[in-house]
């Protein structure tokens, strides 16, 4: 048992914490540059700046390259249709579990999911399953799962996908149980749904998706995580701590409410809000807050909201909305309470 | 030869169209190309997972952007 565990954690130092690239570049920064890593000049803020800059930049993209090829790949298997055959079966809590589980492997592009909405509602899918699908599926997935675990720990992301998943289900029961078909726009029902010519992905095809997808996320999000990772690194080495402490920390007791009201209507990437979130934490914010914080990030944005009033009527959206901030807010006072634990 | 390359902006945007564009020009091929970008009208053609690309009303390519030889073989056939 200890033999495994050893095995476990070395393989997670070098493959996800990657010890040995933060070693590295202190060692080039130490030797090569003859720049010091500390807090206490201005030099060695400045070095230190750099090495968290570098660290981060580069082992988010390595992490971002390895994890989105293997996932984009497991995850082209769940095509729409493949989904909704699925989900057709079922209803109730066992419904939404699974509708909220389903939605953590779908691909990525958050405007897939209107779509996948509108033909879940036509083929008379249960509100249950449909909206914990809708809630988690822009909310949970998998490589930004692996990459919470580079950063804080197998726990706080086991953590993270588990109460993410459970805020799902739990909302997608509530809306399915207060009956609000009727607030769907009629936009939905007036859309005809072609016969279905969803071929199956061959292997071949399902690689050069996978590829293609790591492609996209290069082109397209490293400069997210770039300016994701400048702003953690002036929060890490240069925003005193106290000030984020009186903020962010035990010392506001508003800290997860500022952190949704901040988050919610933001629109960024995933993968740019990690190193920012690290550097929070790192700096003394709770944890609890963070993850309100990354969570609202996540799955709703102005944008998304736009897009989905185009198939919820205003008092179905508010509801809609209403419980991802009242649960991303009372997920995050939970988790400052007993974030004993999870340190 | 009726081309629908059914694309939307906002994943990844006018990638699989400018592909097909070129193709059919460098070939010469005289063909009817359609752009379809509006959701309902991808839907009713039971389309969910975009790009894709009709040919003479057969689904050939879902959920991806082929390579340029990929697409001059389809056209080929």
């Amino acid at each position: 048992m200890q033999y495994i565990q050893n095995v476990f954690s070395w393989l997670n130092s070098v493959f996800l914490e990657m010890s040995w690239l933060s070693n590295l570049i202190t060692w080039i920064l130490n030797n090569v540059f003859r720049l010091p890593i500390n807090n206490e000049s201005t030099l060695g803020k400045i070095g230190g700046s750099i090495q968290f800059f570098m660290y981060d930049f580069i082992k988010i993209m390595i992490l971002l390259c390895v994890l989105i090829f293997i996932f984009s790949y497991i995850e082209s298997k769940f095509t729409p249709e493949k989904t909704k055959q699925i989900l057709s079966k079922l209803k109730g809590v066992k419904g939404a579990i699974l509708g909220a589980l389903l939605g953590t492997i779908t691909p990525f592009c958050s405007c897939s999911s209107i779509p996948i909405f509108i033909s879940f509602v036509k083929a008379k899918l249960p509100m249950e399953v449909t909206f914990s699908f809708l809630i988690s599926s822009p909310f949970v997935d998998l490589a930004s799962t692996v990459l919470l675990a580079s950063m804080f720990g197998w726990k706080v992301a086991i953590v993270y996908v588990v109460v993410g998943v459970l805020l799902a289900v739990v909302g997608g029961i509530i809306i399915g149980k207060l009956k609000l078909e009727k607030y769907i726009e009629k936009y939905v029902f007036d859309t005809q749904v072609g016969e279905n010519k969803d071929l199956e992905p061959t292997k071949k095809e399902r690689l050069q998706y996978a590829k293609e997808q790591v492609k996209d996320i290069f082109i397209n999000v490293w400069k997210y995580v770039l300016l994701g990772v400048g702003i953690g690194t002036f929060i890490h080495n240069w925003i005193p701590q106290t000030i984020i402490e009186t903020i962010l920390g035990e010392g506001n007791i508003f800290a997860p409410v500022l952190a949704a009201v901040v988050g919610i209507p933001m629109y960024a990437d995933i993968f740019g809000t990690l190193p920012i979130a690290e550097a929070l934490v790192l700096k003394g914010t709770g944890i609890g807050t963070v993850l309100t914080f990354m969570m609202g990030v996540t799955a709703l944005s102005v944008p998304s909201i736009v897009m989905l009033r185009n198939v919820m009527k205003p008092k179905l959206l508010a509801i809609f909305v209403g419980i991802i901030a009242i649960g991303i807010i009372f997920i995050g006072y939970v988790f400052n309470i007993f974030s004993f634990v999870l340190v | 030869m009726d081309i629908k390359v059914l694309e939307r902006a906002c994943c990844g945007g006018k990638k699989l169209q400018s592909i097909v564009e070129e193709t059919v020009k460098e070939l010469g091929i005289k063909a009817n190309i359609e752009i379809i970008g509006d959701m309902q009208q991808i839907m009713a053609l039971g389309i969910m997972r975009t790009p894709a690309l009709i040919i003479d009303d057969k689904v050939v390519v879902q959920g991806r952007v082929p390579k340029k030889d990929e697409i001059k073989k389809l056209f080929q056939k």
